[in-house]
């Protein structure tokens, strides 16, 4: 049995330990705001923060969760819009949108370890996740934005 | 030319419509005489609590077609966006064509919806006027009131329906469509419905779809293309913990068209145990005539086979007399390999089959597409067919094609119950509809000035045309008029050639399609001329367009495609593309960038989908020999443009996806297989690797809506590539860039 919170909520899973955390998000819980585009940690579709850092759930298994605190995208903004959803919106980033709750949940781990952080350091950060719809320079924007830090 | 009516809220919208609503159905004028009765293609309603109730048919991948449509029909009700329900349609003739591909969603339907907003309004307005006594004249409808100015009286739209309801329609001819100036939505800034959705995962796209009872599936598909499934162990499978049944799909009955590619399926209670039993299955393959395809020897087949003489499909003048009589000639042939889609949602669907229906949940681009395909699996109806549409998280093409959905239908039949596909990326990169690889040699003779007095132009590549005709080896009419017999130059003596070949995996449209490749060739080459005569690339550009005029273009043996329309109202029109060249010289300075060490521009322009681009590109490359691109002007003559901040992001992705195909994508095949599998080795471009920032510079235009989508994809890879030449000398003549060693 592993215990461990998700957005706050406890919660006990005793399935195939060594499935990954996505498919618990998204087929069990049903937070779907958390995506698949890749499975093998290349994209960052799925990514979530476990114990505040930005994590891949895909190849992340359950078994690593056990204890630890996710939070998904529905969870981030939930109390109250976390200043890069304003930001985003401000900037209208998404074409597609499948790609910018890994992205946003991403850039919000950023933000929290570099609250101002340089160009180079907003593409080390968000190199790994791809837009296929191309919105990258508005999501630098947005960062940006939400950082208070000029282009 | 529409035609307008009331319909009955039930048989049209069913349980979307309150009751007491007025709802009107708008039809297109159908082009063929045979058309159906009546089918009305917008859906309008207005519910007594005021609540406007706009239906969009097409398909929402990112464009933000969903939003802008029904964003028309406001502007023209005066409705307040915020009292606005944007209602998706399911599959269904009656809307006409769903098929949201080819940039042509605002061309197509932006005067119907136009008129349906206009017609509702004026029925608001009569009403009204019935209510109070007065002339409808004076009456006017005002941001979801009708006011009467002289009375100072003011009405809210929904305490006005009922009356409304029992007004016969206006004719056509009272309508009175608005002045642009004062268009309240129409040409502004407006952001799209989804918008904040995005920010908080909260849209529902075709992967997030359920239904009670489903289970999930996971599909060994046949490794090659035509491949038949010859035996299966599935015994391992039934020990993993999840697994419900397996199942086989048959394989296709050429032409393949839509259908399944057929394989084995494991079927679970979740994606990941679906997935495990899938690992567990044994399956040999009878592998069929494509188990021996090699798509390095392709490329050398296609090279040579370019060299010579083919099909003429245009035919100006007389090049070979230029030929023989020129005193200098430049030749060239260029290379483009096999690219998938690779859109971030992966194709998925769920699908019920119950009492001879069946119901499904799908990411699609075109809905009536999924009604066929899946009516032809299961050999019912397509009235039986019902397909609501989702969000698609990307499309490109892809999701024009609904293999994925027939999957689930099948499976769902087999097992009674639902069933969910969500393929891998793995099966996505290995099973795509690909976008051709595709030769293409070009020769010119030229003049004292290096200017072409004949010009030369042959492609060879697998057709899309094998999809619907297994046989096929000769190019589309729609994959010639892309780039290929409608080049606009003025050059005296003009021919085009296609020589047949043979597909060897699917072939699909991919955003731009068979402009990728014509142009790379065709740009390349003009970069070439203008390096050999040592002229400014845009001067040199300025000089083969030639004057302003209006190009007619008569390719040999068939009709010019020209997005379907005809080319009085949209010619080819090299002032148009003058006009671009222009601007996005001016704005990216490129009179006064100069190249330096490993830093330079490059330019294209091209015309696509109706519409007119050039790009100016910006490339560096470091003493590593590694390219990036610190910026790009891109300047756009897409006819009236009706969302402006949405228009720009389509551009400003179309870098992004130009810039993928031109460096790094390539697909590539061995023993029949595909080689790639993940973005790992499909790379597209990241954050790092696409451009840093794209400017759209919109130049305002009288011409009717083009298209917006794709025009944007074509001079990217030939504006770089461009570029890369002028900062280091080396030309690039086969995709993707990063098979050259720069330095
Ligand atoms: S789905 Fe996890 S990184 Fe792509
Ligand atoms: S918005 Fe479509 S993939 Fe990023």
């Amino acid at each position: 049995m592993i215990q461990l919170k998700v957005n706050g909520s406890a919660r006990r899973f005793d399935g195939d330990p060594e499935m990954p955390l996505l498919w618990y998000l998204r087929d069990v819980l049903d937070y779907t705001g958390t995506k698949f585009g890749c499975g093998a940690g290349l994209c960052g579709a799925c990514t979530v923060h476990v114990n505040g850092e930005a994590t891949r759930s895909c190849v992340t298994s359950m078994q690593d969760t056990a204890g630890k605190e996710i939070t998904t995208i529905e969870g981030l903004g939930a109390r109250s819009e976390h200043p890069l959803q304003a930001a985003w919106k401000q900037c209208n980033v998404s074409q597609c949108g499948y790609c910018q709750s890994g992205q946003i949940m991403q850039a919000a781990a950023l933000l929290k370890a570099k609250p101002k952080p340089s160009n180079a350091e907003i593409d080390a950060a968000m190199q790994g996740n791809i837009c296929r719809c191309g919105t990258y320079q508005r999501i630098r924007q947005a960062i940006q934005i939400a950082a208070g830090v000029k282009a | 030319m529409t035609r307008i009516e009331k319909v009955s809220r039930r048989g049209f919208l069913g349980s979307a419509i309150g009751a007491g609503a007025l709802v009107l159905g708008v039809q297109m004028e159908q082009a063929e005489a045979a058309s159906p009765a009546w089918s009305p293609s917008v859906y309008l309603g207005l519910e007594p609590n005021g609540t406007a109730v706009i239906v969009a048919h097409r398909s929402e991948m990112g464009t933000g077609i969903r939003s802008v449509l029904p964003m028309v029909v406001a502007d023209e009700l005066e409705a307040d966006w915020q009292k606005v329900r944007v209602q998706q349609a399911v599959g269904d003739t009656k809307y006409g064509s769903q098929n949201t591909d080819g940039s042509c969603s605002i061309r197509d339907f932006y005067d119907a919806m136009r008129e349906a907003g206009a017609t509702a309004r004026l029925l608001l307005e009569q009403a009204a006027a019935k209510k109070w006594n007065v002339p409808a004249a004076e009456c006017k409808g005002q941001n979801h009131f009708v006011v009467h100015a002289k009375s100072g009286k003011k009405a809210a739209y929904g305490d006005l329906v009922k009356i409304a309801s029992t007004l016969p329609l206006p004719k056509k001819t009272d309508l009175r469509l608005k002045p642009e100036s004062e268009f309240r939505y129409i040409g502004k800034e407006m952001p799209t419905i989804d918008q904040a959705d995005h920010t908080r995962g909260a849209g529902k796209f075709g992967i997030d779809a359920k239904m009670p009872g489903m289970l999930y599936a996971s599909i060994e598909r046949p490794p090659v293309f035509g491949a038949t499934l010859r035996s299966f162990d599935d015994s391992a499978v039934k020990g993993v913990k999840g697994v419900v049944q397996t199942s086989t799909i048959p394989g296709f009955k050429p032409p393949h068209v839509f259908q399944a590619l057929g394989g084995v399926a494991v079927l679970a209670d979740s994606t990941w145990a679906a997935a495990q039993g899938r690992k567990k299955l044994k399956v040999e393959w009878d592998l069929g005539s494509n188990g021996s395809f090699d798509s390095g020897r392709e490329k050398t087949e296609i090279l040579a086979k370019i060299k010579q003489p083919g099909k003429v499909v245009r035919n100006v003048g007389d090049v070979d007399k230029a030929f023989a009589e020129a005193g200098k000639i430049h030749e060239a042939s260029y290379y483009v390999p096999l690219l998938s889609h690779a859109p971030m949602e992966l194709p998925a669907a769920v699908a019920e089959w119950r009492d001879g229906k069946v119901v499904t949940y799908a990411a699609t681009q075109n809905p009536q597409a999924v009604q066929e395909a899946v009516a032809g699996a299961m050999g019912i109806k397509k009235e039986d067919v019902t397909c609501h549409v989702t969000l698609l998280g990307g499309g490109f093409g892809r999701k024009s094609k609904p293999d994925y959905v027939c999957e689930a239908a099948m499976l769902s039949k087999q097992v009674g119950k639902p069933v969910k596909v969500v393929w891998s990326r793995e099966d996505d990169i290995k099973f795509d509809f690909y976008h051709a690889n595709a030769g293409m040699y070009m020769k010119a003779a030229l003049d004292d000035k290096g200017r072409p007095t004949a010009w030369l132009h042959r492609s060879a590549f697998p057709s899309i045309g094998s999809t619907f005709d297994a046989a096929a080896e000769y190019a589309m009419e729609l994959e010639m008029g892309m780039g290929w017999v409608d080049l606009p130059y003025a050059i005296a003596n003009h021919r085009a050639e296609n020589l047949p070949h043979k597909n060897h995996v699917r072939i699909g449209w991919m955003r731009a399609v068979a402009h990728i490749y014509h142009a790379f060739a065709v740009h390349s080459f003009v970069d070439e001329l203008a390096a050999a005569a040592n002229r400014d690339r845009v001067e040199y550009i300025l000089d083969l367009l030639g004057p302003d005029r209006q190009v007619p273009i008569q390719p040999v043996g068939m009709k010019y495609w020209n997005n379907d329309q005809s080319q009085e109202k949209f010619p080819v029109d090299t002032g148009r593309l003058r006009r671009v060249l222009e601007v996005a010289a001016e704005k990216s300075g490129w009179a006064n960038k100069k190249p330096g060490k490993g830093r330079a521009l490059g330019v294209a322009a091209h015309r696509s989908f109706l519409t007119y681009v050039a790009a100016v590109v910006e490339v560096e490359v470091d003493d590593r020999g590694r390219v990036t691109i610190p910026r790009v002007d891109v300047a756009v003559d897409a006819g009236q443009i009706i969302n402006p901040e949405r228009a720009r992001s389509q551009v400003e992705g179309a870098a992004v996806f130009g810039t993928s195909l031109a460096m790094m994508g390539e697909i590539t095949a061995a023993d029949g297989r595909i080689v790639q599998s993940n973005f790992n080795n499909y790379p597209v471009a990241r954050i790092n690797e696409a451009p840093r920032v794209t400017h759209v510079h919109l130049v305002p235009s009288k011409a009717p809506a083009a298209g917006i989508g794709e025009p944007g994809v074509p001079p990217i890879a030939p504006a770089i590539t461009s570029a890369i030449f002028a900062a280091t000398g080396k030309r690039i003549r086969e995709l993707p860039v990063r098979k050259t060693k720069l330095v």
